[in-house]
């Protein structure tokens, strides 16, 4: 690295105790169709060399677009006003040549989607010598060391081989990981990482932000962290900054921050944290939906030409008895087979095994008694964006299973009993003539949930309801789960990798890790006395640290 | 319902709340016709196609000619407003006309919109000769008004035939506003069918195979890709060796081609759409695959529909003058725009208007066609407001 670039001499010369990033009176303005939307609303915000800023909100307070807006990044009808300064340097408004020497060199960022933030077409090697090349002006050979050198550094095992592989080669962590190194690659000063771990499991999240933690102290970057979880926040920034609707309402140290918040917003996100615990059923409780040792093998490729398929054991060998009024949490990783286990049971996907629901077999059941069964087990799915039709209002589609079921009724009492369910779910009937993408992901959701109502059904299979939401929005959806189940004597199966909410939902825990149960118990058994080793670091890894700190506090 | 039905728990049929307005479904197509009808381009270009199509179906009635009458004074002449024989022309005609009978003029007057011709011979002159100004497209109602005592002079008085051209005519004498109109007829037609063509069989069919996928999903799409193989110039050979010339078999070739491209495009986005949250979330609610099919997979895939049915007609309207020119589409002296646009692309330099005439129909139609298109997507397309 003996051609740095002439610039930095002059900038660390600069630098001093300033800040390493400053934001003044930054604003940001959408134009749209519908007019103009106010996003940033004047913020000032600074970054120290060395420090850890979370910024934290719930999505649509801005805190995306305020580090999109100071890197020049902004979406084409936007318009930024204020001052960004780097080591006192003003950024904002440079032309794109000027600002190239920053970013990306000086300023780096990480986004959430480590599956789209990286082009499919090209190797890991190659698209990190691109920055290499660009910014260090480095020869391909010593590009190839450096990224070599770049995958070790951020935990890559066998990076020489890694280099050559395709990111769709890569498990989610470690495409999170080569970002990190992407980003890392001209050494930055500051590092904004855009929900960096939201798209990952929960040991894997702990790995990451152990890495960025080790990170920061080997090269006294800045690191401003940009996050919905509180729980991390308050793991891993020096620094809070709280943003709703564009503007901070809240700054300062972390542990002030978030133990004696100063704001309504800020306790109010803290409140919705998940809460509380569910009783278990009596014990006579009737025997809802078994199953005894349930099978799910997929045949992936193959075909007339292909040769045989590979076969992959989703779901091996797993049993479980739902009692009414029971709830069932199934947690586990991505790719543990907890999603399959649920479709298996309502018979989405064809497994092998004993389920019978009402002691009746289902295995079997010809196309009208699948019917009937729909009726009495339903699913609400985890993606409240890809889970309604778009081109259905919400009344056709919580319509829909009456249409199936019950197809003598006529128009005005099947839209009697929709705005029943609208109202069950405490949504407003008169919304039932809008399309889905008018609504918010809670309300969305909602409607989900009374598609699956409107039928009656005796068992809910909870496909991650809660995933895709903001913590204040989970709370109302858990809290509308819980009245749901007193009022209409429900059973839930509860499928979530988010241990906080299955423990405040379930009264029977399930562990599973590729395709097989791990561990199964009554919940707070298994939350205070784990098991498994695998159970133990899963839940250190959702809870250790911040439980640590919280118990600390109480 | 079998007994499977435990007794439901117990949640009282609630009546609507008084805040709540009356029950009034909405649905997708009424919706999508409210937003098409306040797309102001859609709406013009809807019109105007409904025009242009009435106008071809009527409008060869009302042009006063046939679209197969040939006026041979009248070959290639301008368009105009006023009515052909020009006043100015009408010397030159008689001088050819009485040419013709091998007779003299001797000279001639117009009175109330008829001639009055003297004519004059060496030898006495036959009265049937009035019959060349029956045959001529610029006379009519010819009789002889009185004969020289000798026979050998005679007077002539017919009635001048005033003819309309407002596109002027053609290389045979035909009149080209009746031509293109008659000519859309044809091209309408092709360019309809081969829409609806594309759009049923390529839609059901396509969203079949995607949506079921796995083996059907295998043996519909080799059958669609042996379909593709079969060269169409081969094919549309074959068909006029075995079956003649006939016009019928052009609409055949045409849907039998067409509607390929938008069964695997349709076929695409349902292979998507079957893995999409809310299909799994039908099937959980027990909704047949019909219903699947029908409710989520088709309205889903229409976007890409309506652009590429756009975009498929004009390129039918061309195919079939291709096919014309092969022999297999329309024959003289019938006709459509595509014909006739190669007919006036040959004779630029001398009669642009039969170049003109037909293409501004064409492109005007395929103009209408394509803001319709662009209006009903938006308007299928809810997220659109």
């Amino acid at each position: 690295m003996a051609d740095e670039m002439p610039s930095d001499l002059d900038i660390d010369a600069a630098a001093g105790d300033a800040p390493l990033l400053e934001l003044t009176g930054l604003d940001v303005r959408f134009d749209t169709p519908d007019g103009e939307i106010h996003a940033v609303r004047g913020i000032d915000l600074a970054l120290n060399p060395g420090e850890t800023l979370a910024v934290v909100g719930e999505s649509g307070s801005g805190k995306s677009q305020t580090m999109m807006a100071a890197m020049g990044l902004l979406a084409r009808n936007g318009r930024v006003a204020g001052s960004v300064r780097y080591r006192g340097r003003e950024i904002l408004g440079l032309p794109s040549r000027a600002l190239d020497e920053i970013r990306g060199a000086r300023i780096a960022m990480i986004f959430q989607e480590p599956m789209t933030s990286l082009d499919p077409l090209y190797t890991i090697g190659s698209q990190l010598a691109e920055p290499l090349a660009r910014h260090k002006r480095l020869g391909a050979r010593a590009a190839r060391e450096r990224a070599v050198e770049l995958l070790a550094l951020v935990g890559i095992p066998d990076p020489e081989r890694r280099l050559r592989a395709y990111p769709h080669e890569l498990s989610g962590g470690q495409r999170q990981r080569v970002m990190i190194a992407m980003a890392l690659a001209a050494e930055p000063d500051v590092l904004i990482a855009d929900e960096p771990t939201t798209a990952l499991d929960v040991t894997v999240q702990a790995q990451i932000i152990e890495l960025l933690r080790s990170l920061q102290r080997r090269f006294r970057m800045g690191i401003v962290f940009i996050t919905h979880d509180l729980g991390l926040a308050r793991h891993f920034a020096d620094r809070v900054a709280v943003m709703r609707y564009g503007q901070v309402v809240e700054e300062g140290p972390a542990s002030q921050v978030l133990s004696r918040p100063a704001h309504d917003y800020t306790r109010m996100l803290l409140a919705s944290e998940p809460s509380g615990t569910k009783a278990p059923p009596p014990e006579d409780a009737p025997v809802v939906l078994e199953a005894q040792g349930l099978d799910v093998t997929f045949h992936i490729g193959g075909g007339w030409l292909a040769g045989p398929p590979l076969e992959i054991h989703a779901v091996d060998r797993v049993s479980l008895t739902l009692k009414r009024g029971q709830t069932i949490g199934i947690v586990g990783e991505s790719g543990s087979g907890k999603s399959t286990l649920g479709r298996a049971l309502i018979r989405l996907i064809d497994g092998k095994g004993d389920i019978r629901l009402f002691g009746r077999p289902v295995g079997e059941l010809d196309a009208a008694g699948l019917r009937a069964l729909r009726r009495q087990v339903q699913i609400v799915f985890q993606d409240p964006y890809g889970s309604l039709s778009p081109r259905m209002t919400v009344g056709e589609i919580v319509s829909e299973g009456l249409r199936v079921h019950e197809p003598e009724l006529d128009a005005r009492s099947r839209e009697r009993q929709v705005i029943a369910a609208l109202e069950d779910v405490t949504l407003d009937p008169a919304l039932r003539n809008r399309y889905p993408h008018e609504f918010s992901g809670g309300q969305r959701q909602r409607i989900a949930i009374a598609r699956a109502l409107i039928l009656k059904p005796r068992v809910l299979v909870l496909d991650e309801p809660t995933s895709a939401l903001d913590r204040s929005v989970q709370k109302g959806i858990v809290e509308l789960l819980r009245r749901l189940q007193r009022e209409h004597g429900l059973s839930y199966l509860f499928i979530s990798h988010d241990l906080s909410v299955v423990r405040a939902l379930s009264d029977w825990i399930m562990v599973m890790r590729r395709g097989q149960l791990v561990e199964a118990g009554p919940t707070e058994d298994v939350y205070e006395a784990p098991a498994a080793a695998y159970t133990r670091e899963l839940i250190a890894a959702a809870y250790g640290l911040s439980d640590r700190e919280q118990a600390g506090r109480r | 319902m079998t007994e499977m039905t435990a007794p439901a728990p117990a949640a009282p049929p609630s009546s609507p709340p008084a805040g709540s307005p009356p029950a009034k479904g909405r649905s997708l197509w009424i919706d999508a016709w409210r937003r098409l009808t306040a797309n102001r381009a859609a709406v013009i270009s809807a019109v105007y196609l409904v025009v242009m199509a009435v106008a071809c179906l009527v409008g060869p009635l009302l042009t006063g000619h046939d679209y197969t009458t040939i006026y041979t004074d009248y070959v290639r002449v301008a368009p105009s407003l006023t009515p052909y024989p020009k006043p100015d022309a009408l010397a030159s005609t008689l001088d050819d006309l009485t040419r013709r009978m091998r007779l003299d003029l001797a000279g001639w007057r117009e009175e109330n919109g008829r001639v009055i011709v003297d004519l004059r011979s060496a030898r006495p002159i036959d009265p049937r000769v009035t019959r060349y100004f029956d045959r001529s497209s610029s006379f009519e109602d010819s009789r002889v008004e009185q004969t020289g005592a000798d026979g050998l002079s005679m007077t002539v008085s017919a009635a001048v035939a005033r003819h309309y051209f407002l596109f002027g005519t053609d290389n045979t004498g035909r009149d080209l506003l009746t031509r293109t109109l008659i000519a859309g007829r044809v091209s309408l037609a092709i360019g309809l069918l081969a829409g609806l063509t594309a759009v049923v069989i390529g839609v059901i069919y396509g969203a079949t195979a995607g949506y079921l996928g796995g083996r059907i999903d295998d043996v519909m799409m080799r059958i669609v890709d042996i379909l593709y193989s079969l060269p169409f110039i081969f094919l549309v050979i074959m068909l006029v060796v075995f079956f003649g010339r006939n016009f019928v078999l052009m609409f055949i070739a045409v849907g039998a081609v067409q509607w390929l491209d938008m069964a695997r495009i349709v076929r695409g986005q349902a292979l998507s759409i079957r893995r999409q949250e809310y299909v799994q979330a039908a099937l959980a609610l027990g909704v047949s695959s019909r219903g699947i099919l029908w409710r989520h997979v088709v309205p889903n895939t229409l976007g890409p529909v309506v652009v590429y049915m756009t975009l498929l007609v004009p390129q039918v309207i061309l195919l079939e003058s291709f096919l014309s020119y092969l022999g297999l589409g329309v024959q003289e002296p019938l006709t459509s725009w595509g014909v006739l646009i190669a007919q006036g692309a040959k004779n630029i330099p001398a009669a642009t208007w039969l170049l003109i005439f037909p293409s501004i129909f064409l492109t005007s139609t395929l103009f209408a066609l394509n803001f319709l298109g662009d209006g009903l997507r938006d308007a299928l397309d809810p997220k659109d407001r």
